[in-house]
């Protein structure tokens, strides 16, 4: 392997005024992980550098940061697969928290919303006999078996985009944390918790953006999680949100016309909501100068409309 | 070149400039696109939140009009490629799934068989046209044009499904702006979200996600961003002037539809291209390169 130059980021708040970049160059051992770079650095060039280890197998979940913008567990990280064309690799604490020294993020917020989901189980009935666990089939854990790897790295929190324009998002592990326990059988208060999870900063507002599902470590797929609450959701006819309205109505207007019309979405997305409405109107009125919107276009619809109204009904009910 | 072309609600409703920009270009590279018109919403991943069965029958049923034509599926949407490939995995990788929406296309007497593959517009230029050929077919080099590549989610993410780019750094529109001769911007915004998708729930998040990238973008000097994703343009474009009001800054941002900056290098008419559909002014980009 040739030299590699990693830029750090350092921060010492005691001393510091504000972040900067070190530049560390040398040549790592054939197969190096991008933690045994840091712990070379640490051991043998500058033992001032603050980050966060244990395991060194992917099982703890301390050591996720930013390798060139994109969060990872370093240690499974090799650093071969990332270095850059110019022979450099950056590296920075984890996105969307605080830091409190070079690598080191203050994961207190990660851990509030963990806990604002209340992540145990609250059974609701007696235990088979007494003295006796809550016993769980392996299809009943399959429901969320993949949500149960979480090693609660902050991997997706750090890469979030609604986060990052919104810090009352729940973010993608307590989400996903959330479905966890809805999904188990066990558990007796799934429509309690789901009526929380409605609100503002719950299911609605992620973005879908993937970014989650790309960094995971493990395979939990945070906005999988979501999609699955927002559909259980539903099931539960808890639909008086915008986000709710959002789908429902997304789903019908394909249902009947098989192409969305946008003219229509908005409207009954925000369901009796005149300020929002308002708000819109400048811009469709400049859309509609523009052609974008053409209001008098008779509604969109696809070329044989009828067999997609055909599949709609015979699936409506989610069969 | 012949592909099944699934154009998606956008480009048939609030964005017809990129329906006629791709048929336009089309021709001229040498891409004969047969128009899936009986093809149903992909779902955009929103009827997913409902039903997700309803959203994979909607989609075999898309590829199995493709597939009687023994073509594959172009779009020219980064959230329509995400969503059909999506479902493809799913319906391609377990029979009794498929089978279990293939009773619902039956009745039509239609049924998929797990043969069709789903690309876009962006990886038609580079693995069918070529680069090299691309670049021999621009009349109007773009003069250096300071383009900011802007993704959208689902045509890199999550690389599971999509893999066809790196999905942390890609570089396939950057390649066809330099074959085109224009200049890419390399910034970090250029795979993350633009914030459509919530727009009407939690508009102040969505216009910041956009607002952050429009400003990034700027702050290096882009005179334009470029985007192969309709929803995108949605909200860079059409949206733009409702942004200020929660960022405290004005752009003045002109965003390009991939096709359209294909069109303007191979030399079509700006107006065949749609450019002057934008809410946000494409006079400056136009002048910069038809000028000469
Ligand atoms: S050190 Fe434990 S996960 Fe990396």
């Amino acid at each position: 392997m040739a030299d590699i130059r990693f830029q750090v980021h350092r921060f010492n708040p005691e001393t510091d005024e504000k972040p900067y970049y070190q530049e560390y160059q040398f040549t790592p051992l054939e197969g190096s992980t991008v933690l045994d770079c840091l712990n070379y650095i640490k051991w043998h060039l500058d033992d001032t550098l603050a980050y966060r280890m244990s395991c060194r197998s992917a099982i703890c979940g301390s050591c996720a940061m930013r390798v060139n913008g994109h969060a990872k567990l370093v240690c499974q990280t090799q650093v071969k697969n990332v270095v850059r064309p110019d022979g450099t690799v950056r590296i920075d604490p984890v996105g969307n928290m605080p830091v409190l020294k070079d690598l080191i993020a203050d994961m207190h917020g990660f851990w509030t919303k963990m806990q604002a989901v209340k992540p145990y189980l609250m059974p609701t009935q007696p235990p088979p006999s007494a003295n006796q666990e809550y016993l769980q089939l392996p299809e009943a854990f399959r429901l969320f078996e993949e949500e149960a790897t979480c090693i609660m790295c902050g991997a997706c929190v750090s890469d979030c985009t609604s986060l990052e324009s919104d810090k009352q998002f729940l973010g993608p592990a307590a989400l996903a944390k959330a479905y966890r326990f809805s999904a188990d059988t066990r558990d007796g208060r799934r429509h309690e918790r789901l009526e929380e999870l409605i609100e503002r900063g719950g299911m609605w507002d992620c973005v879908r953006c993937n970014e989650c599902v790309q960094t995971c470590p493990k395979t939990v797929a945070p906005m999988e999680a979501i999609l699955k609450l927002r559909q259980m959701a539903l099931k539960e006819r808890l639909t008086d949100s915008i986000g709710a309205r959002h789908v429902t109505v997304f789903t019908d207007i394909v249902g009947r016309r098989g192409i969305l019309d946008e003219r229509e979405l908005p409207v009954r997305s925000l369901g009796f909501n005149p300020v929002k409405l308002l708000g819109m109107a400048p811009v469709a009125l400049q859309s509609v100068l523009k052609g974008k919107i053409r209001p008098l276009e008779p509604p969109h619809k696809v070329k044989g409309v009828e067999d997609v109204q055909r599949i709609h009904r015979e699936m409506e009910d989610g069969s | 070149m012949k592909y099944a072309y699934f154009p998606g609600c956008v480009a048939r409703g609030n964005c017809p400039e990129l329906n006629s920009a791709t048929l336009a270009i089309a021709p001229l590279l040498g891409l004969e696109l047969v128009e899936l018109a009986e093809a149903p919403c992909c779902g955009a991943g929103v009827i997913n939140s409902q039903n997700p069965v309803l959203a994979d029958t909607y989609n075999a049923k898309t590829f199995a009009l493709a597939e009687e034509q023994g073509l594959n599926v172009m779009t020219v949407c980064s959230t329509c490629i995400g969503s059909l490939r999506k479902s493809n995995k799913r319906l391609q990788g377990q029979s009794a799934y498929l089978e279990q929406v293939n009773q619902h296309l039956r009745p039509s007497g239609r049924e998929y068989h797990g043969n069709v593959d789903v690309t876009h517009l962006l990886y038609v230029l580079i693995n069918d046209v070529g680069l090299d050929s691309l670049r021999s077919m621009v009349k109007r080099p773009l003069q250096g044009l300071r383009c900011a590549p802007f993704y959208g989610c689902f045509i890199l993410r999550p690389s599971e499904v999509m893999g066809l780019d790196d999905p942390e750094h890609p570089t396939s529109l950057e390649r066809v702006i330099e074959a085109l001769g224009g200049k890419p911007i390399d910034y970090w915004h250029k795979t993350r979200c633009c914030g459509f998708p919530i727009t009407l729930e939690n508009e102040a998040a969505s216009f910041k996600m956009a607002g952050a990238a429009i400003g990034e973008a700027k702050d290096l000097g882009a005179e334009c961003m470029v985007t192969p994703c309709p929803l995108c343009h949605m909200n860079l474009d059409m949206q733009q002037p409702r942004i200020p009001r929660h960022t405290g800054r004005t752009y003045n941002m002109p965003v390009i539809h991939l096709p359209q900056l294909v069109g303007l290098a191979l030399g079509l008419d700006p107006k065949q291209l749609g450019l002057h559909k934008h809410i946000m002014d494409t006079s400056a980009v136009v002048s910069r390169v038809v000028a000469h």
